[in-house]
């Protein structure tokens, strides 16, 4: 018996093998060949930027030729010589100009930009638009997702928080699952990093931290194509807020280990001013590259893998590579809840610093 | 001859690999002497990979 199951699984490998070979010519060669393959980069690139459509899917039409996408249009707020604003399905994907008062506007590569009437955008000789960029303050992609998950956190832990103050302390419903993170956060990543005496101040801005990372990650691996923790200008932000919060807080020890590092040689003291200095930018920098890197990474990988199911278009190619983008969303949910914990805990750490005192042992 | 910047992505990822790995291994180590202890190193492990890895991202996004 093994033997035969042995053979018929030699046969399933081969017949996955040949069927590439099998498949009739036209849909391989003569359209899809080397187009598809431009075709899921470019859609890769587009799906990590932010953008002004919220956009569920897109196909090209057998019939019209033409391109269909498939989602909500968002509104654009610009500011130029004046507030305007209008829906985002006026710009048409780039391809119509889109008119605003005597103003028009038009998209190109992602950005919007001032034009004539008839919408020509003109180019320096290094090929970049020389047109009026006005100032952008859109409802795009990104910021859907930001006060969507603003929003679910406010009503889950404003849930969470109410249940406490009607049930004597014990937590209800969805908060029993939130509670033992909220804790966690306290008792693991607040107070052995930061310090019985000074966690407090810090504890509403790492769980916000925390569970916005958390819930994010979270959204960018559904269907939805979210990809906001993934944009630089995202972790930026958030790197920021740690950069203020740190050096804001900083005591007295904090500034002196900076500029006169104390304990060492005057010599070494001079050379190490303008380290630790760096480090100052470094450390939040490093927070910033860590999630941005990690999660478009992420998705990059991931969407790479579903792809191949659609270059392959045999049995044993396509199943292997959605075995493989299977497993390594298991993994992507991991390490969303991983890259959530470490800026937590890289930023209470840079907090810890900060408020550190040295009175019982000064010569240190 | 010259030699593909993807070369240095490749080196950057082995260097990468074997940190991390060495972290884990380390980690390991120390679970098995102190089992009592593996919440506090598992935290540390997990940090330090995380430096690991930064350092192993900003090397591939300079390619």
């Amino acid at each position: 018996m093994p033997k035969r199951l042995y053979k018929n699984f030699l046969i399933f490998l081969l017949s996955g093998l040949t069927s590439l070979s099998a498949k009739d010519p036209e849909t391989l060669e003569s359209k899809n060949g080397s187009d598809l393959k431009s075709e899921i980069k470019a859609y890769i690139l587009h799906h990590l930027e932010d953008s002004y459509y919220f956009n569920l899917m897109s196909y090209t039409d057998n019939i019209s030729d033409k391109k269909v996408y498939v989602g909500i249009p968002l509104p654009v707020i610009i500011w130029d010589n004046g507030l305007r604003v209008f829906s985002s399905a006026k710009l048409n994907h780039g391809k119509s100009v889109a008119q605003s008062g005597d103003n028009y506007y038009k998209l190109y590569h992602g950005k919007i930009y001032k034009t004539e009437a008839d919408g020509t955008i003109n180019y320096d000789e290094s090929h970049h638009p020389v047109n009026v960029k006005p100032l952008d303050f859109s409802i795009t992609k990104n910021v859907v997702s930001i006060l969507f998950t603003a929003l679910i956190m406010l009503l889950l832990f404003k849930g969470l928080a109410d249940s406490y103050k009607k049930n004597g302390m014990i937590a209800q419903g969805v908060g029993r699952f939130f509670e033992p993170l909220v804790l966690y956060v306290r008792d693991e990543i607040a107070i052995p990093n930061i310090g019985q005496k000074h966690y407090k101040r810090f504890m509403s801005y790492l769980l916000t931290l925390f569970f916005f990372i958390w819930f994010l990650n979270l959204l960018g691996l559904t269907p939805l194509g979210i990809n906001v923790t993934g944009n630089i200008a995202i972790t930026f932000a958030l790197a920021l807020l740690t950069f203020i919060i740190t050096n804001f807080s900083g005591k007295k020890t904090y500034w002196k280990h900076i500029f006169w590092m104390p304990g060492v040689p005057i010599p070494m003291k001079i050379i190490l001013a303008p380290i630790e200095l760096l480090g100052v930018v470094i450390k939040p920098f490093s927070l910033m590259i860590r999630l941005y890197a990690n999660i478009s990474a992420g998705h990059i990988v991931l969407m790479s893998l579903i792809s191949l199911m659609f270059i392959f278009r045999n049995w044993l190619g396509s199943s292997l590579s959605f075995a493989l983008a299977f497993s390594i969303s298991i993994i992507e949910i991991l390490v969303a809840l991983l890259q959530a914990y470490i800026f937590t805990v890289l930023s209470a750490l840079y907090f810890g610093f900060a408020v550190e005192e040295h009175n019982d042992h000064d010569d240190h | 001859m010259e030699i593909p910047a993807i070369v240095g992505g490749g080196l950057v990822v082995i260097g990468v690999g074997i940190g991390i790995g060495s972290i884990g291994k380390g980690a390991m180590e120390a679970i098995g002497r102190q089992p009592d202890a593996t919440g506090k190193i598992q935290t540390v492990m997990l940090i330090a990979a995380a430096l690991v890895e930064g350092i192993g991202f900003a090397a591939l996004f300079a390619l």
